[in-house]
């Protein structure tokens, strides 16, 4: 299966099995979104349980805490991440704080699914990735797949999460795994092991990271799109770094992290999102909290700029493999 | 088990009167004649003009003659400007979209069928005037003669990109000519034209805001924001809903349009509002004229629903055939803009099938020169700013960070 078809044979699945579970969102209903996502779940499940919303952001999301607190959990599409902005004020006071608020009378049990991410020759209002607005958020919980594989699994666990989840797609990997060598050919899902999807149900925990791949001399922290991009960069370096796959931003699987770097003694961190208050930084705090006297160089991070996502300039701006094996080497030669 | 008395409810999702495989059917449509619907005084109270936000200003007939009391009385000169700029807009968004389908450019939005509206209303008002647009007032800029190789230049984000590689195709700016620069996130612009209108009216200036929003997004706050502020603070601003019928895939019933029209929601902000059709040059014309005297004459703004039709794909990236009936654009019942405005030159003896035949050609001819001089700039990927230009204007003056990872880069 392709990212798009997992997502979808997750939201099917608990759709048949739940019927608390409903989906919702611009032309997510007839059509199945934009990417179609949500492709054929009106045709199977009927037109109350997967429709098209008004394009409203805030009342997407609002309408969804109703649901939710009345007992249901809706699953909402925001089309894009960049236009989550809108429903920020709904996720961010509202879901996010509704167990707390209440002394635990009414909860959130939302899912709110966004593509996100560049490499699509969106410009500004299609490219971004807004995840630090939401790890900074208490109450919320952040997954970002990597693979069709987690993708089907991390939903599903998303869906039965009693917690308001936002669960951001990576776009450009939405059809094939995408290694940010734009120029060469991009193979597609069924090559990879990670697109061996079942088609029943299964769950994968939230919380908890993929060590992609095994290595000794540097670990590599990444998320979404940033790990193919990882694992190429390492293999252009000739590093034999150790890739991990977050999954999960928040609750962050630290033990996996402070092992590995323990283990290998270097860290670099890899996002699309530009670098200030960058989830980068987070994390980068938090090994220098846990590992620094494992340390053998300064932590890097490559990440996108801190301009706004240009058009033409898509490839200068997307953190690709070259500059994650300059990275690399750097950190390999004791750092800046 | 206990007995209730209570009914179970049941939750209403809306559905369209058609779709892939239906014959169209636009029985649901409230249509006025042409002709019957009056012209209030423009200082109407809104409460006394309700009605006009659901029925349908028409100056054109089927006969294609100028009828009923809207009738601006244009001269035939403006008449044909008026033609001569919207077959230019068509003829530009044909070869952009061709364009696009060369691999010359990442992406392209149409307006097709919706010409007469950006064409009308940006040859009545003045540059002074700021519009802020959605990405379907592409005609106004060609209306105003904005230059047909600079917008490509931006499509094709090339060397001369006058946004400098940084925005979509289609998200132009261009301030000289009245037209405020284009966001991606819908709805946004809507209140601040009303900010604009009012620092006008701050100022004790003269010049007036004019916006548009598509009927599905009239379901943003962002709209009902604009609306709350343009009532309470009498702004200047002409407020246009361009219902086209369709937001991607989603017909107008999901933003709300088989409960009430779109221009009657200015009623409950104390607006008054005109329901017009928007496939006829002359209705769209008048009710402007009308919104722009209200507004020059400072008695505060006027809602306008623009009833038409989205012949094209919403954008580049959509296929309309898998959600709406294959020929429910041809059915359309108000008909086709150019046509109307054709017709009607001819019936009153200032156009010939030639001129038509010649102005086409024409049209075809100057977007070719234009995209003569663009392309040899160069298309997507061929040509572009300098790369330096990704770092600057983040903020009026450098940052470090990014002097930093502008030398990161390597320029
Ligand atoms: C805040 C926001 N949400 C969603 C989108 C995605 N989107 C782009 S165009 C569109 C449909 C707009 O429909 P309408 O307002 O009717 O205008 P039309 O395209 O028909 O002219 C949507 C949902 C967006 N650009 N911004």
């Amino acid at each position: 299966m392709n990212m798009i078809q997992a997502l979808n044979s997750a939201l099917d699945i608990k759709m048949a099995e739940d019927p608390t579970v409903l989906s919702f969102g611009e032309d997510a209903g007839y059509f199945g979104g934009v990417f179609r996502v949500t492709d054929k779940l009106q045709q199977k499940h009927g037109l109350t349980r997967s429709f098209d919303a008004p394009i409203s952001e805030t009342g997407i999301v609002g309408a969804a805490i109703g649901m939710a607190a009345y007992g249901l959990r809706p699953v909402v599409e925001i089309q894009f991440a960049d236009y989550i902005y809108p429903a920020y004020d709904q996720i961010v006071s509202e879901a996010a704080k509704m167990r707390y608020r209440s002394g635990g009378q009414f909860t959130s049990p939302l899912t709110i699914r966004s593509p996100y991410g560049g490499g699509i020759f969106g410009g500004q209002t299609h490219s971004q990735s807004p995840e630090s607005l939401f790890t900074h958020i208490a109450g919320l919980k952040v997954v970002i797949p990597s693979n069709p594989y987690d993708a089907k699994g991390l939903l599903t666990s998303a869906i039965e999460d009693d917690d308001p989840v936002v669960f951001f797609e990576p776009k450009r990997l939405y059809n094939g795994p995408f290694d940010g060598w734009h120029e060469k050919p991009v193979s597609p899902w069924k090559a990879q092991d990670l697109a061996q999807v079942p088609t029943g149900k299964y769950v994968e925990p939230i919380g908890k990271a993929r060590v992609m791949k095994d290595g000794g001399d540097v670990t590599i922290l990444a998320y979404g799109t940033m790990v193919w991009v990882a694992l190429a960069g390492a293999e252009h370096a000739g590093v034999d770094a150790e890739v991990i796959d977050l999954r999960t931003l928040v609750p962050l699987d630290i033990e996996t992290i402070e092992a590995s770097v323990k283990k290998t003694g270097r860290c670099v961190i890899v996002h699309e999102a530009p670098r200030t208050s960058g989830f980068g930084g987070e994390l980068s705090a938090l090994v220098q909290e846990r590992c620094f006297y494992h340390l053998e160089a300064p932590i890097a991070r490559v990440t996108g700029w801190d301009t706004p996502y240009p058009h033409a300039f898509e490839w200068e701006y997307f953190p690709g493999p070259q500059r994650v094996a300059d990275a690399l080497k750097s950190v390999m030669s004791g750092g800046r | 088990m206990t007995i209730k008395n209570t009914q179970p409810l049941s939750l209403r999702v809306p559905e369209p009167s058609g779709r892939p495989g239906d014959a169209p059917d636009f029985s649901h449509l409230q249509l006025d004649p042409a002709g019957v619907v009056e012209r209030p005084e423009v200082s109407s109270a809104p409460y006394d003009m309700r009605d006009h936000a659901f029925r349908l200003v028409r100056v054109l007939d089927d006969e294609g003659r100028a009828v009923g009391p809207w009738n601006p009385k244009l001269d035939p000169d403006t008449l044909r400007r008026g033609l001569k700029a919207m077959i230019l807009t068509r003829a530009f968004d044909d070869r952009m979209h061709r364009a696009h389908r060369q691999g010359k450019t990442s992406f392209y939005m149409k307006c097709t069928g919706e010409e007469a509206i950006a064409v009308a209303q940006g040859m009545l008002l003045s540059r002074e005037d700021m519009g802020f647009p959605t990405y379907r007032q592409q005609g106004l800029l060609i209306a105003r003669g904005y230059p047909l190789a600079t917008m490509m230049n931006q499509i094709y984000s090339n060397a001369e990109d006058p946004i400098k590689g940084r925005q979509l195709p289609i998200m132009y700016s261009a301030k000289d000519f009245g037209f405020f620069t284009i966001s991606g996130n819908l709805g946004t612009q809507y209140p601040q034209a009303v900010g604009w209108a009012m620092a006008s009216a701050y100022r004790g200036d003269d010049k007036i805001a004019i916006t548009w929003i598509g009927d599905g997004s009239t379901a943003e706050s962002d709209f009902h924001s604009a609306l709350t502020f343009a009532s309470v603070y009498r702004a200047p601003v002409i407020l246009n809903i361009v219902n086209n019928q369709w937001a991607i895939s989603s017909f107008q019933g999901i933003a709300g349009g088989l409960e009430t029209t779109f221009a009657s929601k200015a009623i409950g902000y104390g607006l008054p509002a005109l329901r017009v059709d928007g496939n006829d040059f002359l209705a769209v014309w008048a009710a402007t004229a009308w919104a722009e005297e209200r507004a020059r004459t400072n008695q505060g703004a006027t809602v306008i629903e623009l009833f038409t039709y989205r012949g094209a794909p919403h954008s580049t990236s959509d296929d309309p055939s898998r959600y709406r009936p294959g020929d429910e654009h041809e059915k359309w019942p108000l008909g086709d803009p150019l046509e109307r405005l054709r017709q009607h030159l001819t019936v009153i003896g200032e156009w010939s099938d030639d001129q038509h035949a010649e102005a086409l050609k024409d049209a075809v001819e100057e977007v070719r020169a234009a995209a003569k001089e663009s392309e040899a700039i160069g298309t997507l990927g061929q040509s572009r700013p300098s790369v330096k230009t990704m770092f600057e204007e983040v903020y009026a003056t450098e940052d470090w960070r990014l002097v930093e990872q502008r030398r990161e880069v390597g320029v």
